[in-house]
């Protein structure tokens, strides 16, 4: 039986290997060709994509998408962890409700939720109308970096909340109960007990979050203004606009392995490898 | 559950049906345009009263049009973009010889609009419409005693300052102001520009293509990089801004409409283009898109209102300085990864 | 004191969550295109956007392709998962890591690598490889969903089945799918929300007059706020309340009649 099941997996492995496998691959190879390598014939390895994009410029973009993505998850989590353990402190008929309004707003498209704060941050949006209602000067919220952060906030933070959650939940009571019995003051049950035991949580939390926030485009561009990219941007402008697919591929790479790094990493942390990580 | 996978299959397979039925019973025609330049009824009108089915897609400056048409896989039928595209794509043979007897309405464009040189002998372009660069500002916020492209980089409107995210026309204004020609080859005169562009980046508000009218309509900005259509489309909203084109003179630019060799229908494709550039037509874009026409006979019957507006009818005396994109050829790189290192600095 | 306080930490918080979503919808109701003042109430940007073209287009394309992709990712990733649940050793390993790899990789990365084989084999970018890139995403979460059950199967079950007889097709047809259908459930909605959902892959991969609700959302909002959108994302909200109203209904009457159940044994 189990010998013949097996087969079943063959046509999948083909499909990964066509339109995961291959494509990759069709990637690096981008990135380790010039540009003038037309067709099998001329092609021609180099170096210089890489070498182009460790000139200092574009290496601070890398640095600077990390920077932010980096505040935005602190911020998620700092916002996120209390929210997430009021929610599984909750009386328990309330939990449901309260961990579904928290989630709520992910089923909106992310184009819309970052599109709203457009209307908001303006110069003569909600909060600038509010401002001057109360007689105070404008401010300059919309096109700057604080408004990218807010934006990836406002996004993201439903990863952040709902893996701690999860962790937070299956909490066993009785180990806090024995901990208070044992004279454990509150403070030092939350740090002994508690905070390490959600741990799976807050990386899962942390991966879900720093992940889609490195990689982003739409923020930046919409609340950013353009003024800052991030490493999003230049991807989509050299395959979007320049149709530098070889300096574009690069980047990718160079993307996919601080994504895959910095996975590997927080794994090693990971030790209830069933978290909230496949949470999706 | 056997019965659910059947049914899955089953509504699948209508699916897929139904999806192939309206592309494949009726002819289709690919079209691709920048994004807001046409009144979108008249697609549907002419997919009515051909009964075949146009498949529209849109895109925001010339050079993604560009990648878009010359991506292996493309099959696009007519294509409307900017004339120094229009001059690349023609020397590198991706665009068809039209059949000028399918498209009488040729003979209504105006003569200045014709034998330009990125196509000399009017072989295969049909000019759609025409226009200019300039600066859209809010009268009450800004100070146009000297109209020149250096407004854009006063200290005074630090941070309400809207530019393009456009290459070619953000190093038109800089050029221009530096006293050079926008076509420029000459890679110090482009480096130049270059640190021009940096030096204004930090007083920039944001870099948005299409997005400004809609800002200075609102009176976020105070003054913007635009297309003359954006404008008039802005100054009909609101009455406190005005057009100005800088006095270093600015760029003329003819959007036109061709033919890719990717083709499968040029017939239908050119029927496509009469149409559009039909006299009805032409005055329904106009009072969607507000460029200004290059059909003789459309003009004539603008309104009054609109030809006062010297964004739409633009005066004699600006078009004497202006200058027309020409295609660069292979140093369009040196253009784009400029532009990139640009948007990619830092500021702060 | 402190459920005091936890409750304002929770309503400032639903504040944030919920106030952008609420100005959005109150502005669809705006006369006055623009955002600062409120003119009056109006229906005329509901009105606008049934007319619009690109929306409708994009409206027919969103629901087909989710519609499409989230059935055929769901039969590919069962006989799949079925298929990864018997092999063994590195090959399960490599299997897994590779079917990993669009979960953790960036959209973007995706999203470009699609883009570079379709243009590469001369593949007509529009309906079939906006398609086909919502399959490969959203499989792997499908997998993900269902390997667990299969894990928890007893194997005991299966193997008394074929020695009472059954076909391996029969016992996977009656014993194995009915055991893992929670999981095939989830996946299957998994696949849905995503393809729904998706942007950036869609972006990549489109084509043709071929486009998704979130490139026109994103095409509008570059241009600035359009109050076509707020009606638009207004009309999205509400639907996904009802949906979310309706399965929360019904899971609560599902978990009630088990709990009945279990209580009258």
């Amino acid at each position: 039986m189990k010998d013949k099941t097996k087969y079943f997996s063959y046509p999948y492995i083909v499909w990964i290997v066509t339109f995961i496998l291959f494509p990759s691959f069709l990637v690096l190879l981008y990135s380790i060709t010039s540009k003038d390598s037309n067709g099998v014939t001329t092609i021609h390895f180099t170096l210089e994509n890489y070498e182009l994009f460790f000139k200092k410029m574009y290496v601070n973009i890398l640095f600077d998408s990390i920077w932010l993505a980096a505040i935005s998850t602190v911020i998620c989590l700092l916002l996120g962890y209390p929210a997430a353990y009021i929610i599984s402190n909750a009386h328990i008929s309330k939990r449901n409700t309260l961990l579904f309004l928290c989630i709520l707003p992910m089923w909106m498209n992310m184009l819309l939720r970052t599109y709203a704060w457009m209307t908001i941050l303006g110069n003569n949006g909600l909060i600038n109308n509010f401002l001057g209602f109360l007689g105070l000067p404008k401010l300059n919220l919309l096109y700057t970096k604080g408004a990218t952060v807010m934006g990836m906030v406002y996004n993201f933070i439903p990863f952040m909340i709902l893996p701690i959650y999860t962790a937070l939940s299956k909490l066993d009571n009785k180990l806090i109960e024995a901990a208070a019995d044992l004279g454990a003051d509150k403070k030092t049950v939350f740090k002994k007990i508690i905070f390490p035991l959600s741990m799976p949580g807050v990386i899962s939390g942390i991966i879900m979050v720093f992940m889609p926030a490195v990689s982003t485009f739409i923020i930046p561009q919409l609340l950013g203004g353009n003024k800052n990219m991030m490493i999003g941007n230049l991807i989509e402008k050299l395959f979007i606009l320049n149709g530098d697919w070889n300096f574009g591929s690069a980047i990718s790479i160079v993307m996919m392995l601080i994504i895959l790094i910095s996975m590997s990493i927080m794994n090693k942390f990971d030790v209830d490898k069933e978290g909230g990580a496949r949470l999706l | 559950m056997r019965k659910k996978i059947f049914l899955g299959l089953i509504l699948s397979i209508i699916i897929l049906s139904l999806t192939s039925c309206s592309t494949e019973e009726k002819e289709t025609l690919n079209v691709l345009n920048y994004d807001i330049y046409i009144d979108k009824t008249l697609i549907s009108e002419f997919e009515k009263e051909n009964n075949v089915t146009i498949k529209y897609d849109t895109y925001s400056t010339p050079e993604e049009m560009y990648i878009k048409a010359k991506a292996g896989a493309s099959n696009y039928d007519v294509i409307i973009t900017g004339e120094y595209m229009i001059e690349r794509m023609i020397n590198e043979g991706m665009v068809n010889k039209l059949n000028f007897d399918n498209i009488p309405n040729f003979q209504y464009v105006g003569e200045q609009f014709k034998n330009q040189p990125y196509d000399p002998n009017n072989e295969y372009a049909v000019p759609y419409f025409w226009g200019t660069l300039g600066i859209l500002y809010n009268k009450n916020a800004v100070d146009t005693s000297q109209k020149s492209w250096s407004l854009l980089w006063n200290e005074k409107h630090n941070q309400r300052i809207i530019m393009m995210d456009s290459q070619r026309d953000s190093f038109a204004a800089a050029l221009k102001l530096l006293g050079y020609s926008m076509n420029t080859v000459n890679e110090k005169e482009l480096d130049e520009a270059k640190a021009l562009l940096l030096k204004q980046k930090p007083l920039v508000m944001a870099y948005i293509t299409d997005g400004a009218p809609d800002i200075m309509i609102n009176e976020e900005a105070d003054m913007a990089l635009v297309w003359s259509g954006e404008a008039v489309s802005a100054m009909s909203e609101n009455e406190n801004l005005d057009f100005i084109i800088p006095e270093e003179g600015s760029n003329i630019w003819i959007d036109a409409a061709i033919i890719p060799t990717t083709t499968k229908n040029q017939e239908l494709a050119e029927k496509f283009i009469n149409f559009l550039t039909s006299k009805e037509a032409t005055l329904r874009n106009i009072d969607e898109v507000w460029y200004s026409t290059v059909h003789t006979e459309a003009l004539k019957e603008v309104n009054e209102e609109l030809l006062e507006n010297h964004a739409f009818n633009i005066p004699n005396e600006d078009i004497e300085k202006m200058e027309m994109f020409r295609d660069p050829k292979e140093f369009i790189d040196l253009y784009s990864k400029r532009w990139t290192e640009i948007m990619a600095d830092k500021i702060d | 004191m402190k459920k005091y306080l936890s409750r304002i930490y929770m309503l400032i918080m639903y504040i944030f969550l919920y106030a952008p979503i609420i100005v959005l919808a109150i502005y669809s109701f705006n006369e006055s295109k623009s955002r600062g003042n409120w003119t009056g109430f109006s229906l005329k940007w509901y009105i606008e956007l049934f007319q619009d073209r690109d929306i409708k287009t994009a409206l027919y394309y969103t629901v087909s392709i989710a519609i499409i992709s989230s059935i055929i990712s769901t039969i590919l990733g069962t006989i799949a998962s079925l298929g990864i649940n018997s092999l063994k050793g590195n090959m399960k390993s490599l299997v897994l890591n590779i079917n990993y790899l669009p979960v953790v990789n960036p959209d973007i990365v995706t999203g470009i690598s699609l883009m570079i084989l379709y243009i590469s084999f001369n593949m007509d970018l529009g309906f079939n490889t906006m398609l086909i890139s919502h399959i490969v995403f959203s499989t792997p979460y499908v997998i993900l969903s269902i390997l667990p059950k299969l894990k928890q199967l007893d194997k005991n079950m299966t193997e008394a089945a074929l020695d009472l007889g059954a076909t391996p097709m029969y016992a996977i047809r009656k014993v194995i799918i009915p055991e893992i259908k929670p999981g095939i459930i989830t996946g299957f909605l998994t696949a849905f929300t995503l393809s729904i959902d998706d942007f950036i892959i869609s972006y990549f991969t489109k084509g043709e007059g071929v486009t998704n609700l979130s490139i026109v959302i994103y095409s509008m909002a570059r241009r600035g706020v359009r109050p076509t959108i707020n009606a638009l994302s207004t009309i999205m909200l509400t639907v996904v309340l009802i949906l979310m109203l309706i399965i929360n209904k019904r899971s609560n009457l599902e978990s009630k009649t088990k709990n009945q159940r279990e209580a009258r044994y």
